[in-house]
């Protein structure tokens, strides 16, 4: 696995074994902000760019903590880093663009929860990327991960329209929508072989 | 002594007893009701086994974080509570994976990633924050219980619907006997979200009709 080609890592983590609809995790803002189009990109770019910094400083604590032995601190380390990355671009935005930190308001804190940065971190751990390929595959998760969101939202914005039983709206017909995306995303699977 | 932004919320009467617990097992059931944790209940409910275990697992980090949460709760600076939380439950995740580890290696390999990612479980966050950081320890141990357990209840029920009709099994036994075909699609990703959003519709359903039936 470690020896796979980055064009390939980057399809795999986007489309193939998409983040949201196969190995389900950022579950909770792909059902809490996937009603808007608008904001779900907005959330999506924030999302991309911290798992590509968090992504970096997890590959450098790995090897730090292989090297003092200290194995067991991982999950500590790793969820400290993803916070303090979360803070530092919180202050990154405001500084330089405030327009766009007052557009992602609450998104951005809500980030570090979001189990989709940490998976990052602990699959590309587990299979044992380089740098290289670490930072291509958490790429290509941010990217699938806003792809499906987007796909979401653009459904939601055209059901808010449509007449559906008062007892199917709200949660559970957004489940049956995400099912049926999984299922249309599993067609990808002969894709990277 | 609390500097929140916005005013506390008010502490509920009798908090900790028969009724904390029942609001976390059916009235506020964390995954039907206010739709947290939703990770773990898609990614390992594929069969009963993963689903009861790491429903437990689940339950374990839940019940430690918030009476540890509730017994610092007034040694805790204001503005780093939420990282202070983020810390402990990470210490017992940790706890919890080498426990599970040492208990069946084979659970553990099956559960994977999911293990470590508990600690970005919402649920637990949540209690933290809501109840734990409140209250005595007492009744946060309840409140964990009850909300653990609506946990528990939440994926096993997946669990074993998703195991039942996508490989016709339960708990690796046969359940149909020779000649059914099972449903593969229930035990795939898809299928995840398909059992979820129709248990959640049940009990939508059965919430409405105790309103109607108790004016």
């Amino acid at each position: 696995m470690n020896n796979a080609s980055l064009w390939s890592l980057f399809l795999n983590a986007a489309v193939i074994n998409n983040f949201v609809l196969s190995l389900f995790l950022g579950i909770c803002p792909f059902l809490g902000i996937s009603g808007k189009r608008d904001t779900a990109f907005r959330m999506g770019v924030a999302v991309i760019f911290v798992m590509v910094v968090s992504s970096a400083a997890a590959y450098g604590i790995h090897h730090l903590l292989v090297w003092l032995n200290a194995e067991y601190l991982q999950l500590i380390a790793y969820i400290a880093v993803i916070a303090s990355t979360v803070q530092l671009v919180e202050m990154i935005i405001k500084k330089f663009s405030p327009a766009l930190f007052r557009a992602l308001g609450i998104y951005l804190p809500l980030i570090t929860t979001n189990c989709a940065i940490l998976g990052v971190a602990l699959f590309q751990t587990l299979r044992e990327y380089t740098l290289a390929q670490s930072l291509v595959f958490s790429l290509g998760s941010g990217v699938g991960f806003t792809l499906a969101l987007m796909l979401m939202a653009g459904f939601r914005e055209d059901l808010a329209l449509a007449e559906v039983p008062s007892l199917v709206k709200g949660t559970a017909l957004t489940l049956m929508l995400a099912g049926i995306l999984s299922l249309t995303f599993m067609g990808f699977g002969g894709l990277g072989g | 002594m609390h500097s929140h932004g916005t005013t506390p919320a008010p502490q509920q009467p009798h908090a900790g007893g028969w009724n904390t617990f029942l609001q976390g097992l059916w009235k506020e059931n964390p995954v039907f009701i206010q739709v947290l944790g939703m990770c773990p209940t898609l990614a390992v409910s594929n069969s009963v086994v993963n689903a009861v275990s790491m429903g437990l697992a689940t339950l374990f980090v839940l019940l430690m974080s918030n009476l540890a949460v509730s017994l610092v709760r007034r040694l805790i600076p204001d503005q780093i509570r939420i990282a202070t939380f983020i810390v402990i439950i990470a210490t017992f995740v940790t706890v919890a994976e080498y426990l599970l580890q040492a208990v069946s290696v084979e659970v553990y390999q099956a559960l994977g990633a999911y293990v470590p990612l508990i600690v970005v479980n919402c649920i637990i966050l949540g209690r933290a924050e809501s109840f734990a950081s409140k209250n005595p320890p007492l009744p946060s141990l309840v409140d964990a219980l009850g909300m653990g357990l609506g946990f528990v209840v939440a994926i096993s029920s997946m669990g074993v619907l998703r195991e039942v009709l996508g490989a016709g099994t339960f708990m690796g036994w046969p359940v149909f006997g020779e000649r059914f075909e099972p449903w593969v699609i229930f035990v795939l990703p898809g299928g995840g979200f398909f059992v979820l959003g129709a248990l959640m519709l049940g009990v939508v359903a059965i919430n409405n009709r105790t309103k109607r039936g108790t004016p």
